[in-house]
């Protein structure tokens, strides 16, 4: 009997294991989908009809975008409160170079990402060299650019942009076949899918080389299957509308890529090592100061790209840009796991905080609910989230 | 003045979780007297002095306490202070931003229904200052006043409270020499105001000038109280009660390889971080040999981590200047990562803080300093990086499940393993080690001091800075000893007992 007993006990636990070492992420997953089933039942199917779902993607993609730059800054164990600000600056001073210089969209975006960079080296410089607080620096940030946004556009909108440029946010990617269903949409997902397999069998595969333990081999197929599963429901919904949205292309790049330098490289590791400690870290040989410099220099940029995906959206520079942005993007680190204190969070769950106060969003206006109580319940849930975060987190230390 | 006694504690007894700090302690303090209590760092003087003024309060610990004659039974600070015993720490316990009034009030305000009289509060903290000879406005704030002025508005903050029994600890380890003669003569002068002192130091020439008694703690007994009028106290008296002990098989033998000189550190001055005009180590020479273990002795706050670390890549100081030659050639260490790249580790005293991320786990502490030698392309090889892992946890023997646990829940010698094993991964060829073995147990001692044995044999060169003298005499092929900020003696595993050790280390000057 007992050694019958004996190995599903076992599994168990390396099951329970894994959950309970991601409880995070998952957690926020589960979350998320929670929340969109609960629309998808309250709106009578409307949240996942493929034009919302398109929607979805357009109306988050500049909060996203610049959640993920928030996420590094917050893991160093700073803030940013300017982005939004830095987003309508930038986004205004595109306009100046397109609309009234007539100067060529790409030339006018690569300038304003190059502005970005020196806006963030600027707030870089006072946080990491003459170390004020990234509080005070951002804060002063926010009401500069806010006031120079205003003084370059004297008050008033610019509008509209050119043709190519608009194609940012509502461009699709073009498809060759004049069927109903987008090709090119349903041949991606299975392009991707093909391309998650031969990563994870390939990881699997070296780790299976330095002999480490893999895992559950049931468990492992059934996590890809779902993964898979996920991937191409997803680009089928797409194709059904008008196919994918430019703009996801590039927040899935930067998506990887992010991810990527923060899992895998040693930029990434510097990052997590000063958010974690500093002290210790700067006598690890981190260059401290440094690192942090640059993921300013990087919010910087990717608060102008964000601007630029607005600016194009709206098809049009205003004064009021941007506004509240970069708490909709620090909500977004918060919901995702990230820690207020530094050293902890990732793109990943980032993302999917973003998405989850985007779904929100989304999902109150469908159903009706007015401004004044879409942001009491954003509000709570921004609580409840990280309340759930901080409980569970004390539970964990407390068992191990 | 009358031989009555003012202060008696009977057979303290004082345990933590695991270790005697105080086994049956005798102390009398004399109406009226200076009483120094000796001993070196962990014999208990803290302890004692915690015992007595209710940090730990009455419960925790065994035997009694008899204060003008009635025995007490303190719960907290508050209790023991309104007797009049008040203790002054070795960190003083000043609000910067404070002004001096409001220091010496605090939590003692001067008010009249709950508002405070700042008239009554000025004209007091005025009459204070004059009592311990500070001329400063009552409305300076801490922040602008040095620390020798600083020790003297704690001083009158203890005389705020109409002190009997006056507790310094360590009260010139931080002051100069002028300021450390002014404070003495204070305390002469409270002598003849009937005050009575104890004074904990290490600085034997301020204890043979001021002191009418001395008793000696060593390992949590103690050991005598010596009349500093009666008989000739000589320092060197005072230093084999206070070293007395023999030692155990708690070393494991070696011999040392030495060869050729690879590190030379000549005329290295730095100044204090904060206070520019303060030097924290003045003209310091000395040299490090291949496979040679060597160790800095020194009592705390004589200058053993800043010398290192203004050296590990100028981690501590300013206006750092002097040579290091490295074999034969000058090198500079203007950041930590020059330093890493010269070959050089620094193991920290204090592993929480400067040591570890404790939020992360073993693997990414240890891969932390050594991170280039797992990359290619800037991409960290994570296989690598576990096997890296896996490898300094038998060999520095960690007892953990796995790499994967978090580092802030391993044990002090698990930890101090873990940083161990980061630097010996970065591959240095000089490990400067802080304290190797603070709060740890003796087994993982062992354990530690088997590795560096290990480290000397592969021809890496160990500096150790350690406060037990047991340990640098049981380990070390040579020493040099630290005070004040100066090397005041260098001496080899031959000629080296606790006796000399200790001389040098509270002698004032070479």
């Amino acid at each position: 009997m007992s050694t019958l007993t004996k190995p599903e006990g076992k599994k168990e636990s390396t099951l329970g294991k894994m959950f309970k070492g991601n409880i995070r992420q998952y957690g926020m997953i589960i979350a998320l989908l929670f929340i969109m089933l609960l629309f998808e039942v309250l709106t009578g199917g409307l949240l996942l009809k493929p034009i919302n779902i398109t929607n979805l993607i357009l109306q988050n993609s500049y909060i996203l975008v610049l959640a993920i730059g928030m996420v590094l800054v917050i893991i160093t164990g700073h803030i940013d409160l300017s982005v939004g600000s830095i987003a309508a600056f930038v986004g205004a001073v595109s306009a100046i170079f397109m609309v009234q210089w007539q100067m060529n969209p790409i030339v006018a975006v690569i300038l304003s990402i190059v502005i970005g960079g020196l806006i963030g080296a600027w707030q870089g410089f006072w946080v990491a060299y003459v170390r004020i607080p990234a509080f005070i620096v951002t804060l002063a940030g926010m009401l500069l650019f806010r006031g120079l946004t205003m003084i370059v556009l004297e008050g008033q909108s610019i509008s509209p942009f050119p043709n190519g440029f608009q194609k940012i946010s509502s461009g699709f990617i073009p498809d060759f076949s004049n069927m109903a269903t987008n090709i090119v949409a349903v041949l991606a997902g299975i392009a991707l899918s093909i391309l998650y397999i031969i990563t994870e069998l390939r990881n699997r595969a070296a780790q299976r080389r330095y002999n480490f333990d893999t895992g559950s081999q049931a468990l492992f197929f059934t996590k890809m299957v779902l993964v898979v599963a996920v991937i191409n429901a997803f680009t089928i919904v797409l194709a059904s509308y008008a196919g994918i949205p430019t703009i996801l292309v590039l927040l899935f790049l930067l998506i990887i890529i992010y991810s990527f330098v923060m899992n895998k490289t040693v930029m990434g590791r510097h990052v997590y090592a000063i958010g974690g400690n500093e002290k210790a870290a700067g006598l690890s040989g981190v260059k401290t100061k440094k690192v942090t410099f640059w993921v300013f220099v990087n919010m910087g940029v990717l608060a102008a790209v964000s601007g630029l995906i607005f600016a194009a959206r709206l098809n049009a520079a205003t004064p009021r840009a941007g506004t509240n942005f970069e708490l909709d993007a620090i909500a977004a680190c918060f919901i995702g796991g990230a820690s207020a204190s530094g050293g902890i969070g990732t793109v990943f769950g980032a993302i999917i905080g973003g998405l989850v106060m985007g779904v929100l969003n989304n999902g109150m206006s469908l159903v009706g609910l007015g401004i004044d109580w879409q942001q009491g319940i954003k509000g709570l849930v921004l609580l409840l989230a990280v309340a759930f975060d901080i409980y569970n987190k004390n539970k964990g230390t407390s068992s191990v | 003045m009358s031989n009555n006694i003012i202060l008696e504690m009977k057979n303290i007894t004082k345990t933590f979780p695991g270790v005697k700090a105080l086994e049956n302690v005798n102390l009398q303090v004399k109406q009226g007297e200076i009483h120094a209590l000796c001993g070196e760092n962990g014999a208990g003087k803290s302890t004692l002095m915690k015992v007595l003024s209710g940090v730990y309060g009455y419960g925790t610990y065994e035997g009694d306490i008899i204060f003008q004659g009635k025995t007490c039974e303190f719960r907290d600070i508050k209790q023991s202070e309104e007797l009049g015993i008040v203790i002054i720490h070795q960190e003083l316990a000043l609000i910067p931003y404070l002004s001096i009034a409001e220091n010496i009030f605090l939590g003692n305000e001067r008010k009249k229904g709950g508002i405070i009289d700042w008239n009554e509060t000025l004209q007091r903290t005025q009459e204070l200052l004059t009592k311990v000879g500070l001329n400063e406005s009552p409305n300076t704030l801490i922040t602008n006043i040095g620390v020798g002025k600083q020790q003297l508005v704690e001083i009158a903050k203890a005389l705020s409270k109409e002190v009997k029994l006056l507790i310094l600890d360590e009260p010139t380890a931080a002051l100069n020499e002028n300021d450390s003669e002014n404070l003495l003569q204070l305390m002469l002068e409270f002598k003849r105001q009937g005050i009575s002192c104890i004074l904990i130091s290490h600085k034997l020439n301020e204890i043979s000038k001021v002191a009418d008694s001395v008793t000696i703690l060593r390992d949590g007994q103690t050991i005598e109280t010596l009349d500093m009028h009666k008989d000739e106290i000589t320092e060197d008296r005072i230093i084999s009660g206070m070293v007395g002990r023999d030692l155990t098989n708690r070393y494991p033998h070696h011999e040392s390889k030495i060869g050729e000189v690879v590190l030379e550190v000549k005329d290295w001055n730095v100044f204090h971080e904060q206070h520019a005009d303060r030097q924290m180590i003045h003209n310091a020479n000395f040299n490090l040999r291949r496979g040679e273990i060597v160790g800095i002795a020194g009592l705390m706050g004589s200058g053993r981590t800043e010398l290192v670390m203004s050296i590990f890549g100028k981690s501590y100081g300013k206006k750092i200047t002097g040579t290091l030659i490295k074999n034969g050639k000058p090198i500079t260490n203007n950041t930590v990562t020059q330093a890493i790249d010269n070959g050089f580790a620094y193991v920290t005293e204090d592993r929480k803080n400067y040591g570890l991320i404790l939020m992360d786990d073993i693997k990414r502490n240890i891969s932390l300093t050594g991170l280039g030698k797992i990359t290619k392309n800037t991409v960290v090889n994570e296989q690598e990086e576990v096997m890296v892992a896996e490898d300094m946890r038998g060999q520095m023997k960690i007892k953990t499940p796995n790499i994967l646990q978090k580092t802030g829940n391993l044990s002090g010698g698990n930890q101090q393993k873990v940083v161990l094993g980061k630097w010996i991964f970065s591959g240095p060829d000089i490990l400067i080690l802080d304290e190797p073995t603070r709060g740890i147990d003796v087994g993982a001692k062992y354990e530690i001091y088997t590795i560096i044995n290990r480290l000397a044999d592969e021809g890496k060169t160990v500096l150790v800075i350690s406060s037990e003298l047991p340990e640098i005499l049981g380990i070390c092929d040579r020493i040099y000893v630290m005070n004040a900020g100066r090397i005041t003696g260098e001496v080899s595993r031959e000629e080296a007992t606790q006796e000399k050790l200790m001389t040098y280390m509270t002698r004032s000057s070479s």
